[in-house]
């Protein structure tokens, strides 16, 4: 650097020289810029990089309001928190869930806030980046409960309760209860108190989805001691070593779902 | 004495056979048909366009739409403090919408705030401002509203307590604040400073944020742009003027432009309600109406300097707690120095929402986090965590207090009762 001022410190910047007319021996200014370019550009890159210090061009960095809460990967609160696990959720489904905060039929006035701007495009990249995340399941904490009640929750998710008109979660969440494609979420590796509080917002209408809102239907035909029971058994699951979704297409819903597109028979 | 006593209970009835007799009358009037003249217009494609961007402009959409809701069907409720006012469906709808409107009950709506069946209308609509939208606008946004797909939805009731559900009442309001009125350019102005000014006092009705309210919910004149709090929302709008002690001191020309089109500026971000308007208002505006709207905002007057409160700057203890907070929690985007990353973490230092005079934007920002406004110039910007979860009331008002007494900010401090309050104002 100091050598290239030195040699261009004869610049006579007159007329003739914005012209590239060179009085002769002397270097051009169109030479010394020449010279001086790559240097000038290094200074400028180096200027660019010391103004954003270190503030990557990723999703991940974009979405810090996501992930403050659901974890970087969407791993969710750890220990007993509220916050539900988002990794390797369907990204239809996740891409919904943000929709139907805009909208209001969900009701969770964080959640309302954060996503109340986003575009369709936006909230979709998100969700991509969500269910595109595979990290390890955490075990949750549960509460401590009589054997028969986990009994009752086990016969719940199995094989439902054909006299009150429950079908079991396994018919539409996947065989191993890691959700369906593109829509259904997976109800392993989530916390207790989050479980039970999305089936009492079903109930409320604090929670709701496209009509006929099947998941409505069923979580009022729970008795209350059921969600406990149902939501306990859930989180005390260990996780299958394959937590992805089923394939879309794979189930055949036992009750009619908007949210599946009406797939399914009567009630 | 006494036989006198019936007359004013006579003069009553007939006071008020009066006006059933008057508003019967005025009901007959009602012309059948479309103005001739009008019902070309209303037909014509480039009026119908003309009316899409006045429409825009004037936001009509973010009111007149429900959350989840189709477009101008109505049904959104405005809260406020008399209670909530749902705005009705605009669609051309004959029988929950306008469907039966003539272009003159359009006209009488937004230039004197009286319904389709002479009723005074509640400011909620702000023909406060409207009345200043002349009547090839209001032609223009008509035939754009008629041009819409009819919806079927019935308007939400009112939902205001008594006596403000009584309409008579809102007599003694209009003479109060309310004349109507059309905006007079100023001939000493250029062109463009005058379109800013019609559309920020009047088609963009600014001043229904961004002006103190009395006691009744109205504005005064004299109030016009210099910034106040938004009933019921918890937000603050603040002071547009550029100069001297304005809320928007230092703000250039390119400042007012960027924060309009992408809801970004080198000086600050919109926040709160302000981020919906960017949203789906002023994104679209073209870029000679925001320059205008620039031209008109760099003309407001300078303030006077506000009142010295005593001991202005708050306890050591809460600025310190402050500053550590704001060390763990907040400089590694917007810097040691408060300014921020251009174009990606707005800067605090001078930032017109961190310095308002209430405090109540930074105390929400700092709870709520979020995106800000998304728009085609910035359709996939950075977020901020909430912290509504994560620090207690004493930590956000440390915080918040330290960012408005740092660098160059004078603001006073905030309380922690105050950052109980806002914890708990309802979003929406």
């Amino acid at each position: 650097m100091p050598q290239h001022n030195r040699r261009c410190r004869g610049w006579r910047v007159g007329y003739p020289y914005t012209f590239g007319m060179a009085t002769r021996g002397r270097p051009t200014l169109r030479m010394c810029l020449r010279r001086l370019l790559p240097f000038t550009l290094l200074i400028c890159v180096a200027l660019a990089h010391a103004d954003q210090p270190g503030v990557p061009d990723t999703l991940q960095q974009r979405i810090a309001a996501c992930t403050s809460c659901h974890g970087v990967h969407g791993e969710g609160s750890s220990g007993g928190g509220f916050f539900p696990r988002l990794a390797g959720k369907p990204s239809g489904y996740l891409a919904l869930q943000m929709q139907n905060f805009q909208r209001g039929l969900r009701e969770y006035a964080p959640m309302e806030y954060t996503v109340r701007l986003l575009t369709p495009e936006y909230m979709h990249e998100i969700a991509e980046y969500f269910a595109g995340q595979q990290v390890p399941y955490e075990r949750k904490p549960v509460p401590t409960l009589t054997p028969s009640t986990l009994q009752r929750g086990e016969q719940l998710v199995m094989s439902g309760d054909p006299a009150r008109q429950i079908p079991p979660c396994q018919a539409c969440h996947g065989k191993q209860l890691t959700g369906t494609e593109p829509s259904v979420p997976g109800l392993v590796g989530l916390p207790y108190d989050y479980l039970s509080s999305q089936l009492g917002s079903w109930r409320t209408g604090t929670r709701a989805s496209a009509a006929p809102d099947c998941m409505a239907q069923i979580a009022n035909r729970l008795a209350p001691a059921d969600i406990t029971a149902v939501s306990a058994w859930l989180a005390s699951r260990d996780v299958p070593a394959d937590a992805h979704p089923q394939s879309a297409g794979s189930i055949t819903p036992p009750l009619r779902c908007g949210v599946l597109q009406g797939q399914g028979g009567g009630a | 004495m006494r036989r006198w006593l019936w007359m004013p209970a006579v003069l009553w009835v007939i006071v008020l056979a009066g006006g059933w007799w008057l508003s019967q009358r005025h009901r007959q009037m009602q012309p059948e048909l479309e103005d001739p003249v009008i019902a070309v217009m209303l037909k014509d494609p480039a009026r119908i366009a003309k009316g899409h961007y006045l429409a825009t402009a004037g936001d009509c959409v973010s009111c007149h739409t429900a959350r989840g809701g189709q477009a101008y069907a109505g049904g959104r409720p405005l809260p406020t403090p008399f209670g909530n006012i749902p705005a009705p469906n605009i669609t051309p709808d004959a029988e929950t919408g306008i469907g039966n409107w003539k272009f003159r009950d359009f006209w009488h709506a937004l230039h004197d705030g009286v319904g389709r069946d002479g009723e005074p209308l509640y400011p909620a609509f702000s023909y406060t401002s409207f009345t200043k939208v002349p009547h090839d606008d209001a032609v223009a946004i008509f035939a754009y509203l008629r041009s819409l797909p009819a919806v079927h939805q019935v308007n939400v009731p009112l939902g205001l307590r008594f006596p403000y559900n009584l309409r008579s009442t809102l007599t003694a309001w209009r003479a109060m604040y309310f004349k109507a009125g059309a905006y007079q350019p100023d001939p000493s102005q250029s062109e463009s400073w005058n379109r800013g000014a019609y559309l920020v006092q009047g088609l963009g009705h600014c001043n229904e944020c961004h002006a103190a309210r009395g006691a009744w919910g109205g504005i005064e004149a004299s109030t016009a742009l210099t910034g106040g709090r938004i009933p019921e929302q918890d937000w603050y709008a603040p002071d547009l003027s550029t100069q001297a002690n304005g809320g928007l001191q230092g703000w250039s020309r390119q400042d007012i432009v960027d924060v309009l089109k992408t809801g970004q500026a080198s000086k600050g971000d919109a926040v709160g309600p302000m981020a919906d308007v960017v949203a789906n208002s002023t994104q679209y505006l073209r870029d000679d109406d925001l320059q205008a709207i620039a031209d008109y905002l760099l003309s407001l007057p300078a303030r006077a300097a506000p009142a010295r409160v005593r001991s202005n700057l708050s306890a050591q203890s809460l600025t310190d707690r402050g500053s550590a907070v704001y060390g763990e929690r907040c400089e590694n985007c917007h810097g040691k120095d408060g300014m921020g990353i251009p174009g990606i973490y707005p800067p605090l230092n001078g930032s017109a929402s961190v310095v308002e005079p209430t405090g109540i934007n930074a105390t929400r920002v700092v709870l709520l986090g979020g995106f800000p406004a998304l728009a085609a110039g910035n359709p996939r910007p950075y977020s901020m965590p909430p912290y509504a979860q994560r620090l207690n009331d004493a930590d956000v008002a440390a915080v918040v207090t330290y960012i408005r007494q740092a660098w160059s900010n004078r603001a006073t401090g905030i309380q922690e009762r105050d950052v109980a309050t806002y914890r708990h104002t309802p979003i929406d």
